[in-house]
């Protein structure tokens, strides 16, 4: 358990340590270090986790099981990939004039607090102390998406603050409700570890429970950017810097997700109907076809790549609420595979934007004639996002196909035409990016894409051959989620 | 059970929940932003006095705790900073002007009525009256975004947004007789935190458009006009 | 016996209106720091009125000379019907409150004619601003008395004044609201300040007086008599209803003196926290008084809402 508590530490250290010495030239690359100490430490707990099963901390406070280890370990990967690339990305910003150091400072410490409320999120056992975990991952990073400060950025942080603040504000009523149903048969210290819901969720009332199943469902996944309560989603990872894009698109959706699926597995367990399940297949299917249509109207390459999130988040609600082995463990996959394309894509599409000089997509032309390596990235990216063989993104998806032809028939031809739609749509833009007429004085710029390349190489491995420890871990955590072994 | 039948405790914590109701109401009618901010703070102190006479009365002491909590974030740091705010930012001249205010009462009216019927099958199950008030929690959540949609100061966001918060505090403290400590900690540093954030977005709101009117935030689009 | 002593009861009513309004002048006087009238001013008034012979304009019809006199009389009829020192009376058997609303309304009607009957540009602007105000009032008070019946399952009076005392000190959120929503209401159907100055003497901003502006004589007397009676019924309602202790149960001289005394008090406050608020707050222009009716309303509504959402069985 040391292990679990050096995660959540380590990022707590970073944040006072940056918070006063954030202004000096190195910061970046201590940003780096901080966060490779954070990995060693969530390697060492998933180890743990792999040969001990469960660990529950004294107290019951923390649980680290076979569905959130590989959860944290992929978040400290892409906190130290994307801390790797926004070490000079940021200094190249603050030398181009639209940072001050004071943002740096704010901006450097705030990474940290966002890594520290991800873990907390991921890490602990009570429902209430998750719900503050979430919100403080909001808080952290309103600040950043207005980092530049320009009216367009400001905007959205207000969006972004006041939607999932109100959105938020939901799930504490669910929580609220949960916690009146959990007393109802309990000790009232107890009644929000989720370890002792879980083993007691037949004796907790059923109607209580599908109402605050609503109310969380519609809070965090407000989080999630499920379609109708996406509008800050587009809006807030485009205006902020790359890398929090990256990280938010990356990770902050992924938790959420995880938040609503522990919730649904206490409801599943207490109700008889599947109202939790059918909720998310409606809201993942609704945000699937919604988004896929929105990402042809797009003229920012930042919001086309935000709707794709909203779209394969879709998917992977859809994936989640129908239930059953298949569907969970491709849903699993999806969001480990989806994790490290979409951080890829964005940092390809940062340094696109800064190499282009805008990130309006009708001005970015020739990218692979002025920098191929960014050109490459980019139409890889894509290719990979969008569901293509051999990438991790297509084996998830026709795992989802498979489980909808066995469960829900009717449905997979709407699958199959969003998928239709989405691949068109990023492709009608990204082709022209890529492959256009280059424009005068397009210079390439000094970009390190080492992260990109290896996030799409271990997309590339995902898809495929799953090495054996995390194929036992997926199954382990099918099998808690969904009660029963894939395959 | 009636309320005839109850003791002096469980009838004074309900008429309070009522009167919150009513200060609700109130704050959905106020073209003044410094009313708005004293009626928001008014609230704050139904919910203090509400959850001191609940710990009295069901002898819970970390009741008190969560009383002081309200107290010192809900009716004298919050209120305090925002109408620092306001003045600073001059803004205590203007007013208002809220163009259907009968429809907005008697929508919020709705929402009472439809809070009450979301959770009739919660309080059917239980015997105890004081989770009536439930309704009237959930009402004042749904009546503080009723207030963020129909005002158009940055300010009275805000105020909406702590008066969800002021809903979900009392949800708590009718239903559970108020959260464990840790996580009622919490969330009170998440509002607190929450707060500070907000008074530095109005600066940089006031710096980037010259006004806290957010219809004037418009510069994002979906589709380029 | 009873019905002896409701004709007392009626009588006394009748008697002592006049007397409340003095009482509300003179504080209002001492509040505004100016020499007030002595309190039985208000009889002089009317004796002064009654000797005085009516000038009536020439094409007035029946409804202008008689409508004085069914005003009064509907205002009598309801002092007949609430309780003011007892409950159980005889006449408590019609006590109801829808009764009590229609009393009001006819007499409000009559009112309306006669100041619609001569055809002076005053009369009828007085008559149709009346009739605005009543018709955005009226379901504001019905929902402030349901709330009150709903408590007590009864429309009647009497009964439910009976119920509230059983019931003993009983804190209710409904009986808060509609007691709140009840007091708006009645600011506005006796035309005090912030809805109709009565002492103003400009005519655009008035609306009872403008109605009234014709009278003379006796005929005035007889009006003046009766918005001063209804000002005394909705004090007495507002008061036996929400704070109902000191009524007298039965019908023994101890308990009838304790009722006179204990009305008397009440209606006495109640007139001092009227003459605080007519000098603290100004009156309000025309088209707000819609926003402070629905406001009425509202709380009407509310507290309707807590009874059922607080207070009923399941």
């Amino acid at each position: 358990m040391i292990a679990a508590y050096l995660v959540l530490s380590i990022p707590f250290a970073g944040i006072l340590f940056f918070a006063f010495a954030g202004h000096r030239q190195e910061t970046g690359r201590l940003n780096v270090r901080f966060n490779a100490v954070t990995l060693a430490a969530t390697v060492w707990l998933a180890i743990n986790v792999l040969n001990n099963g469960t660990l529950l901390s004294a107290g019951k406070a923390f649980i680290v099981d076979s569905f959130n280890v590989y959860l944290i370990v992929l978040t400290a990967f892409i906190g130290l990939t994307t801390a790797i690339f926004s070490a000079p990305y940021m200094e190249h910003e603050k030398q181009l004039g639209k940072l001050t150091e004071k943002r740096l400072k704010l901006y450097y410490s705030m990474y940290q607090g966002f890594m520290l409320a991800m873990y907390l999120v991921l890490t602990t056992n009570n429902m209430g102390v998750m719900w503050v975990a979430m919100e403080g991952a909001t808080l952290a990073t309103v600040l950043l998406v207005s980092l530049y400060r320009t009216p367009e950025s400001i905007e959205a942080a207000w969006k972004y603050f006041i939607l999932c603040g109100v959105g938020i504000a939901q799930a504490l009523f669910g929580t609220i409700l949960l916690y009146y149903a959990a007393v109802q048969i309990g000790d009232g210290d107890n009644a929000l570890l989720w370890s002792v819901l879980f083993d007691n969720a037949r004796q907790l009332n059923p109607e209580i429970l599908e109402i605050a199943f609503v109310f969380m469902l519609i809070g965090y996944g407000t989080k999630i950017g499920l379609v109708p309560l996406h509008n800050w989603l587009p809006d807030a990872h485009s205006e902020g810097p790359t890398p929090m894009s990256a990280v938010l698109s990356g990770l902050l959706l992924n938790d959420a997700l995880y938040a609503v699926v522990r919730n649904k597995m206490l409801v599943d367990g207490a109700t008889q109907g599947n109202l939790a399940g059918l909720l998310m297949m409606g809201f993942g299917l609704l945000s699937f076809l919604v988004a896929a249509l929105f990402l042809h109207r797009q003229k920012d390459i930042k919001r086309l790549f935000s709707y794709s999130s909203i779209e394969h988040m879709g998917v992977m609600t859809f994936a989640f609420g129908m239930g059953g082995p298949l569907a969970t463990l491709a849903a699993l996959l999806h969001m480990t595979v989806h994790s490290l394309t979409k951080s890829a894509i964005f940092v390809t599409v940062g340094h696109a934007a800064q190499l282009a000089g805008t990130q309006n997509m009708e001005r970015i032309r020739g990218l692979i004639k002025t920098q191929p390596k960014i050109g490459w990235g980019l139409l890889i990216g894509t290719v990979a996002i969008a569901g293509f063989p051999p990438f991790g993104v297509f084996t998830s998806e026709f795992l989802v196909l498979l489980a909808t032809m066995h469960s829900y028939p009717w449905l997979a031809p709407l699958l199959l035409l969003g998928i239709g739609v989405a691949f068109a749509g990023l492709f009608r833009h990204i082709q022209p990016m890529v492959y256009g007429e280059q424009p005068e004085g397009q210079l390439p710029i000094k970009a390190n894409l080492w992260p990109v390349m290896v996030h799409l190489a271990l997309v590339l491995w995902l898809g495929l051959a799953i090495p054996d420890f995390l194929a036992n871990w997926f199954s382990q955590a099918t099998l808690l989620i969904s009660g029963s072994m894939p395959l | 059970m009636n309320i005839e039948q109850q003791d002096f405790y469980t009838q004074a914590i309900l008429s309070m929940a009522a009167l919150v109701g009513l200060t609700s109401f109130l704050m959905l009618g106020q073209g003044r932003l410094l009313r708005l901010i004293f009626v928001f703070a008014l609230q704050g102190l139904l919910l203090t006095l509400t959850t001191a006479l609940a710990a009295y009365s069901l002898d819970s002491p970390h009741l008190y705790i969560s009383a002081m909590l309200t107290l010192i974030l809900k009716v004298i740091f919050i209120p305090w900073m925002l109408r620092r705010q306001v003045l600073l930012m001059n803004m205590h001249r203007d007013v208002e002007a809220l163009k259907n205010n009968t429809a907005v009462m008697l929508g919020g009216a709705g929402l009472m009525v439809f809070s009450y019927y979301v959770l009739h099958p919660i309080v059917q199950t239980s015997s105890a009256i004081m989770l009536n008030a439930l309704a009237f929690s959930l009402s004042v959540v749904l009546l503080g975004m009723l207030l963020m949609i129909s005002h158009r100061q940055a300010v009275a966001h805000v105020v909406g947004f702590m008066a969800i918060e002021n809903g979900l505090f009392f949800a708590a403290i009718v239903a559970t007789k108020g959260m464990p400590m840790v996580v009622e900690l919490g969330v009170a540093f998440d509002v607190l935190v929450a707060a500070v954030l907000f008074g530095i977005f109005f600066f940089h709101i006031r710096t980037s458009i010259d006004s806290l009117d957010v219809d004037r935030l418009n510069r994002l689009h979906e589709v380029d006009q | 016996m009873n019905w002896l002593l409701a004709v007392i009861q009626t009588l006394l009513f009748v008697a002592l209106a006049p007397l409340l309004s003095g009482w509300l002048k003179w504080c209002k006087c001492h509040l505004q720091n100016r020499k007030a009238p002595s309190l039985l001013q208000p009889y002089r008034d009317l004796l002064k009125l009654i000797r005085k012979q009516p000038v009536v304009a020439e094409h007035a019809s029946w409804i202008f000379t008689r409508s004085p006199y069914i005003i009064f009389s509907a205002m009598v009829l309801a002092a007949s019907v609430v309780p003011l020192i007892a409950v159980d009376l005889p006449t408590a058997a019609s006590a109801d409150v829808i009764v009590l609303v229609g009393f009001f309304a006819f007499a409000r009607f009559f009112l309306a004619l006669a100041g619609l009957d001569i055809g002076t540009a005053f009369g009828g602007m007085g008559a149709s601003r009346e009739m605005t105000i009543s018709s955005l009032a009226e379901p504001a008070m019905l929902m402030a008395v349901f709330t009150l019946t709903m408590t007590a399952s009864t429309t009647n009076l009497s009964l439910a004044i009976a119920h509230v005392l059983n019931e003993g000190l009983v804190l209710r959120p409904s009986f808060i609201f509609a007691m709140f929503a009840l007091v708006l209401v009645a600011i506005a159907e006796t035309g005090r300040v912030p809805v109709d100055n009565p002492t103003t003497h400009l005519e655009l901003t008035m609306i009872h007086e403008a109605m009234i502006l014709e009278y003379s004589g006796r005929h005035l007397a007889l009006i003046e008599w009766a918005s001063q009676l209804k000002l005394m019924l909705y004090g007495v309602l507002i008061a036996n209803i929400f704070l109902p202790w000191g009524i007298a149960r039965d019908f023994s001289l101890h308990a009838l003196g304790y009722g006179l005394l204990a009305i008397s008090g009440k209606l006495a406050v109640l007139a001092v926290c009227l003459a605080i608020s007519e000098t603290l707050v100004a009156k309000m222009r025309l088209f707000r008084v819609q926003e402070y009716l629905s406001f009425a309303y509202l709380l009407g509504l509310l507290g309707m809402l807590s009874h059922i959402i607080l207070e009923a069985s399941r």
